[in-house]
């Protein structure tokens, strides 16, 4: 993308900048910008020390959210299926072992599939302490609630007085980007201001993940270009094509009528509005869902589902399974653009909202934290944008609360789903 | 304020308004440029900046974002009833002002 299309135009013709330039100087003092995180037994660092609550079927939901009501840093997430399923359950584990998360609560009813003892040990095994019962076991809906409210303040105690503080940069950083509600501003100034901070992250040693390969339909090329090397090109492709065929088997592709009301006419032209969210850095290969990236760099995420027996809904059903996908993968921090507005935020990892449109921005304040309209008024350039979105991510990381938080939204999405269990080594790094 | 429109890329054959705007705009980006509106055309919408056949590819950032399914006159409004995506074939089914989809209307009899 441009550095920036309004100053480039009062300039005539200059040539295009490909590349985001980043005053080395300014990515020094932002590369180290120092806070302070919370050290996990397994050597990550979070930004929030949060206990989870798991409920592991639908009917355990209302109990599990009594427990949490109005409770400080305590969250909430949860499966409503009876019947198990393991792409739901790794997810499920991702985000209890999540570098934000300090200590979790697993309650089940007591009939279904998905136990929670398995959800309390698998995490009591990263070093976290956990605890589970089941509802059945405990009288009901009453004495559940009691019970959970004096175990997550128990653990909450036990976490805020046991956990080491770490000092952290934005080298110690996971972000992850999705977008939705997209309008026209999203592909020309939210989306490529979010790819100017993946550029200074990915340059400060940090971890940028892009999702979905199903808003990337059109992009084969473009994609496989952007490859780190040989064998990210080839997991880019493998990824592409699989989204392409799924799209084309459920006859349906990542656009919404909104999305062509404001001004977006095909799947391919939405594709590259999305795919400036990226930056310029190269691509060092694709993770799927309740996979951590193998290493510093730009990554992007598949959610798109394996082919399977079942055929199990739509890739990505709402902006909050992309958030949770993302936050699966280890960001401690997500960053959601929109043109049109948006009121989601989400459990586990602080949202910050971003919009490419300031009358968005302005008439949806209480919800926005971001107006990156300003790089199209020439207030801006891109650049600038995406150093001040740095300095943002740092306060939000340092305990600010993002605008979703502040609102306490807390919404959260998981369904069943079928991928391929990653590698044995990608579960271990998970 | 004058309304604005972009060309993204020197190779785009269309660009997009950031204001609703009608007849005579200025197109900023990498060819500055003065064009005639055919018609009103709302913000983050596209016009066409040269004439179209049918077939012609569409290019926006840099890169083709689908197909003309119509002739289109420089000026023009360029949106669901003359671009059709080349993967999507639902794309031309959806009502052009709302975007709403209109394959499925029977359902809701």
């Amino acid at each position: 993308m441009p550095d920036n299309i309004l100053s480039r135009s009062s300039r005539g013709n200059e040539a295009l900048t490909e590349k985001t330039v980043i005053d080395q100087s300014l990515l020094a003092s932002v590369a180290t910008t120092s806070w302070s995180g919370f050290l996990r037994p397994d050597g990550r660092k979070g930004v929030r020390n949060l206990v989870l609550i798991v409920y592991t079927v639908e009917c355990a939901q209302h109990v599990a959210h009594a427990i949490a009501t109005n409770e400080e840093d305590i969250h909430v997430i949860g499966f409503p299926g009876c019947y198990d399923n393991a792409y739901a359950i790794r997810l499920m584990l991702a985000l209890a072992r999540h570098p934000n998360v300090g200590a979790v609560l697993s309650v089940g009813l007591g009939c279904e599939y998905t136990q929670p003892e398995r959800i309390a040990d698998a995490v009591r095994v990263s070093g976290r302490p956990a605890e589970w019962f089941f509802i059945q076991q405990n009288g009901g809906t009453r004495n559940s609630v009691a019970k959970g409210k004096e175990i997550a303040a128990r653990l909450r105690e036990k976490i805020r007085r046991e956990t080491p503080r770490v000092p952290m940069t934005l080298a110690d950083l996971t972000v992850g980007c999705e977008c939705g509600g997209s309008d026209g501003t999203s592909g020309l100034a939210g989306n490529p201001t979010v790819g100017a901070f993946f550029d200074l992250l990915v340059d400060a040693g940090g971890r940028a993940i892009f999702e979905e390969t199903a808003e990337l339909i059109g992009l084969r090329e473009t994609m496989q270009s952007r490859a780190a090397n040989p064998e990210a090109k080839q997991q880019l492709a493998a990824a592409y094509d699989k989204a392409e065929r799924y799209c084309q088997s459920v006859r349906q592709y990542s656009v919404s009528p909104g999305n062509f009301a404001g001004g977006l006419t095909t799947i391919e032209e939405k594709s590259l509005g999305a795919f400036a969210k990226s930056g310029t850095r190269p691509i060092q290969g694709v993770i799927r869902v309740a996979e951590a990236p193998r290493g510093p760099g730009l990554w992007v995420l598949d959610s798109v589902p394996d082919e399977h027996f079942m055929q199990f809904g739509y890739t990505n059903p709402n902006d909050t399974e992309g958030i949770m996908d993302l936050i699966s993968a280890g960001s401690q921090i997500v960053l959601f653009v929109t043109g049109r507005g948006s009121v989601i935020g989400s459990p586990v990892a602080p949202l910050i909202k971003i919009t490419g449109n300031s009358t968005t921005f302005r008439a949806m304040a209480d919800d926005m934290d971001f107006d990156a309209g300003r790089v199209l008024t020439g207030e801006l350039t891109l650049a600038q944008a995406g150093r001040e979105l740095a300095g943002l991510v740092t306060r939000v990381a340092a305990g600010e609360p993002s605008k979703p938080e502040q609102l306490g939204h807390r919404e959260y999405f998981i369904m069943y789903k079928h991928q391929n269990t990653p590698t044995l080594e990608a579960g271990c790094r998970a | 304020m004058q309304p604005r429109c972009f060309q993204i890329q020197p190779q785009d054959n269309v660009a997009t308004l950031l204001d609703d705007a009608d007849g005579q705009i200025q197109i900023l980006g990498s060819q500055p440029q003065e064009i005639r509106l055919l018609e009103k055309i709302s913000r983050g919408h596209k016009v066409a900046l040269k004439d179209f056949v049918g077939g012609d590819a569409v290019i926006k950032f840099g890169a083709r974002i689908g197909h003309v399914t119509k002739p289109i006159a420089r000026g023009a409004w360029v949106h669901l009833h003359n671009l059709a995506s080349d993967v999507d074939d639902r794309s031309s089914t959806l009502d052009l002002h709302s975007g709403a989809p209109t394959d499925t209307s029977s359902a809701y009899a």
